[in-house]
């Protein structure tokens, strides 16, 4: 015979075990308990990650970075411009706004910001994907083109802090880096 | 119905030739058994590719040795993910899908004809992705996010494996209707069956979602679509990306159950609870895939929070079901073989020298420790901006498709192999210390990649040191310490993936022959293997104190996991 009877057609009336069934529930208490917790994150929180996006063309974007960068490029004892790695570095003011742009392959431009102080964030591409994340602190959002994600950033330590690409870019993706350097 | 009579004589004009199986009793056909042996063999071919690539992408992530030059690097990891993530698997998935249906119910396979075309379309997928990779014009990740660009034949080659492997998915369901048709098994399918068709009807939503993102991809690569939005596709993309995991975690759970059933005689705690849980995986696998859009600008957190736990996570529910049934059901057979004193003579007793058990049991650990555990974390809105993209993930995912998924595999081809080649393990001592090579390997390069991750290492980066790049950041010295520890797990790992394929192979082409009725297996089953794999019915009310601590350690581990890293979140810049 191929198949050996069955020990029991009705399997579904067959007792559930203790051990099962108090797993069962701690299981599901435990996901729910998670599930609160991350609405609770909304209010109790202070890391939650902006909804606040809007649709935007690269190049759009490109120019009122490059507008901002313009306005409030740092100027040395001289009143020259200051620039790093040829790239110029951006005071803004307290509490503005800030743009980065990500491109094959930097973050642009530098930012200089004061520690504890709320900041209104926008972030884009003007090419393919790219992945913004802030060493060491180890914040990480993906940045797309076409979209301009805004949020509100609060540096809380001070010092120079690195941005690394971390969505691939293509061959130049290692050496995809940027700075913000927060000051007392 | 009129052919009911007949029983399991197939309908006229439909030969279908019929061997019985020495060890198993099990009525296994022939082209079903033909087409096994294809899909398997082929998937360990592209494990060994996969593979290869994998050792040195990780030899290259390793800082002090750094193998290959940055586009090789790129076009090896590009190549690697395919391979591994899809041809290996998902050859082999159907290799399970043919043996859950055709063999444990006794039936014929539906269409033998069409199942070839399925794996000639596969093999012709692969072959083509293979050969787009190699072109070196097609190294965009197996993700492939737009905007940036692949040779036309990549997303060619993956819609046409795509196919064949959708074929191969329908073929299986007509050979479940062909099985219950002619009755060749009766009442309910046993759980292991149950599994897989969980695992099929997940792999019929994930390749459609494949199909409606790769396709207008490929027009768009062709010049005749002008663009594809990056946050749509990848919305989709993940529809497919992400349920095809849910496919693995399905078919893996069943090969535990049945590793368990065929060397240990386990039945099922209850197969309510059992089924309750791969049911669960259907209804909840996610669809939107939202926990791989976290950091995603655009998309509400409402949508993220509903999206990644349907209002409590009931996916995972269904997994930290089966971590309490599947050892407890290992518990509760080991004690009825004899092995019931203290809390844990049941597993010190177990078949460790047993490749099959111990690569299960492994899997089963390392399933739930390291791939779990780390996945809720990554998959919990807030959390996941402390990972996201970093090479934590690729850990994460390690512990569960390499650690869990693959040596689980690996610990089900060592029972396949001797039934349907009727060839014994050429060489038991290789084939007893590959699990511990490849799990040790596999558990090490996963909790490197976590490590390294926490400190902010990126993923898919060829150097780590940035000495390109116009502003530098130095990487903490730990960082370099688990990339080079990763190294290394890497290499004990790939030594575990030869062993295993220097065994199977020669033990395919050189076997000693199983004939005769006194050929015995080298890795014996269990006498009531074949009834607990291939019916059904629940264990009888056995205590379990061993699974308890298991369980109650596992359970710990998460709670204390899951708040240290909240700590960590509550300590970063604020943002909001
Ligand atoms: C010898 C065994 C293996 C080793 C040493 C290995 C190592 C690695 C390493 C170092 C990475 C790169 C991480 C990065 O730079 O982002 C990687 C990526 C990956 N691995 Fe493996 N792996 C192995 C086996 C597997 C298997 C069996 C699978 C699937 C079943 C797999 C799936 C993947 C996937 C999907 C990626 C991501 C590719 C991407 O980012 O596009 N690996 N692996
Ligand atoms: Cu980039
Ligand atoms: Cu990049």
């Amino acid at each position: 015979m191929a198949i050996t009877p069955p020990s029991n057609r009705l399997w579904w009336k067959e007792p559930i075990q203790a051990i099962e069934l108090g797993w069962v529930i701690i299981a599901f208490l435990w996901g729910l308990f998670m599930f609160f917790f991350m609405i609770a994150w909304h209010f109790i929180g202070d890391q939650n990650l902006s909804n606040e996006t809007y649709r935007i063309t690269p190049e759009a974007f490109e120019d009122k970075v490059v507008a901002f960068a313009e306005e409030y490029q740092k100027k040395d004892a001289n009143g020259e411009p200051v620039e790093e790695a040829g790239v110029p570095v951006v005071v803004p003011p307290e509490g503005g706004d800030v743009y980065m742009l990500a491109r094959l392959w930097e973050f642009w431009p530098v930012l200089e910001l004061k520690k504890d102080v709320p900041y209104r964030f926008h972030l884009s591409s003007t090419d393919w994907q790219h992945g913004f994340s802030l060493q060491p602190t180890n914040i990480n959002i993906s940045v797309h083109p076409g979209y301009e994600h805004v949020f509100t950033l609060t540096p809380t330590g001070s010092g120079d802090f690195g941005i690394v690409c971390n969505e691939f870019c293509g061959i130049g993706h290692h050496s995809m880096t940027g700075r913000i350097r927060v000051v007392e | 119905m009129t052919s009911i009579e007949h029983g399991a004589v197939p309908a006229a004009g439909l030969p279908a030739e019929f061997r019985t199986c020495r060890f198993t009793g099990l009525r296994i056909e022939k082209n079903a058994e033909t087409l096994i042996k294809a899909n398997a063999v082929t998937a360990v071919v592209f494990l060994m590719l996969g593979g290869l690539m994998g050792l040195l992408v990780a030899l290259t992530r390793w800082p002090a040795v750094q193998i290959l030059p940055a586009e090789w690097f790129y076009l090896m990891l590009t190549g690697h993910g395919a391979n591994v993530l899809l041809f290996w698997i998902i050859f082999f998935e159907i290799a399970v899908l043919y043996f859950a249906s055709a063999v444990l119910l006794g039936s014929r396979l539906a269409a033998p004809k069409l199942a070839w075309l399925a794996f000639v379309l596969m093999v012709a997928g692969a072959l083509m992705a293979n050969y787009a990779v190699l072109r070196g014009d097609s190294s965009v990740m197996f993700t492939s996010y737009p905007p940036m660009q692949a040779s036309h034949w990549f997303y060619l080659s993956l819609i046409i494996f795509a196919v064949g492997a959708l074929l191969a998915v329908v073929l299986f369901f007509a050979t479940l209707v062909i099985a219950k048709a002619e009755r060749t098994y009766d009442g309910s399918v046993p759980l292991v069956t149950f599994g897989a068709i969980t695992a099929g009807i997940i792999a019929v939503f994930t390749l459609a979602s494949g199909a409606i993102i790769l396709i207008p991809t490929w027009l768009w690569s062709v010049g005749l679509i002008s663009g594809i939005d990056s946050l749509m596709y990848k919305v989709v993309w993940w529809g497919m990306g992400h349920s095809s995991q849910q496919i693995n975690v399905s078919a893996h759970v069943a090969i535990w159950y049945a590793i368990a059933a065929m060397v240990l005689g386990a039945k099922p705690l209850s197969e309510k609870v059992s089924r309750m849980a791969f049911f669960m995986y259907i209804l909840f696998l996610q669809l939107a895939s939202a926990h791989h859009l976290l950091a995603e600008p655009g998309l509400s957190s409402t949508w993220k929070i509903v999206n990644t736990s349907y209002m409590m996570y009931l996916a995972v529910l269904g997994s930290l079901i089966h971590g309490l049934t599947v050892p407890g059901a290992v518990e509760a057979a080991q004690r009825r073989n004899g092995y019931d004193k203290g809390w844990f003579e049941w597993l010190t007793k177990a078949p460790w020298g047993n490749p099959a058990f111990s690569g299960m049991f492994m899997s089963l650990v390392m399933f739930g420790f390291i791939g779990g555990i780390s996945g809720v974390i990554l998959g919990t809105e807030q959390l996941n901006v402390l990972m996201h993209n970093t090479i934590y993930v690729p850990g994460h995912f390690h512990g569960t498709v390499v650690a869990g998924t693959t040596l689980a595999f690996m610990a089900g081809t060592y029972l396949l192999v001797p039934l349907l080649f009727q060839r014994d393990i050429i060489w038991p001592t290789v084939a007893k210390w590959q699990p511990y090579f490849f799990g040790l390997g596999a558990g090490g390069i996963s909790m490197f990649m976590m490590g390294a991750g926490t400190l902010g290492v990126p993923r898919r980066s060829w150097d780590i040191s940035l000495t390109d790049a116009p502003h530098v950041f130095e990487f903490p010295a730990a960082a370099y310490l688990m990339m080079g520890l990763n190294g290394l797990s890497a290499i004990l790992a790939a030594i575990g993936g030869v062993m295993f394929i220097l065994v199977i192979v020669a033990t395919i082409l050189a076997g000693p022959k199983l004939v005769g009725p006194d050929a015995k297996l080298t890795f014996p089953l269990h006498d009531k293997g074949r009834e607990a794999v291939s019916t059904y019915g629940s264990e009888a009310h056995p205590k379990l104190p061993g699974t308890i601590v298991l369980v109650t350690i596992f359970f710990t581990c998460f709670v204390l996991y899951y708040f240290v890293n909240w700590k960590y979140l509550s300590e970063l810049w604020l943002f909001n």
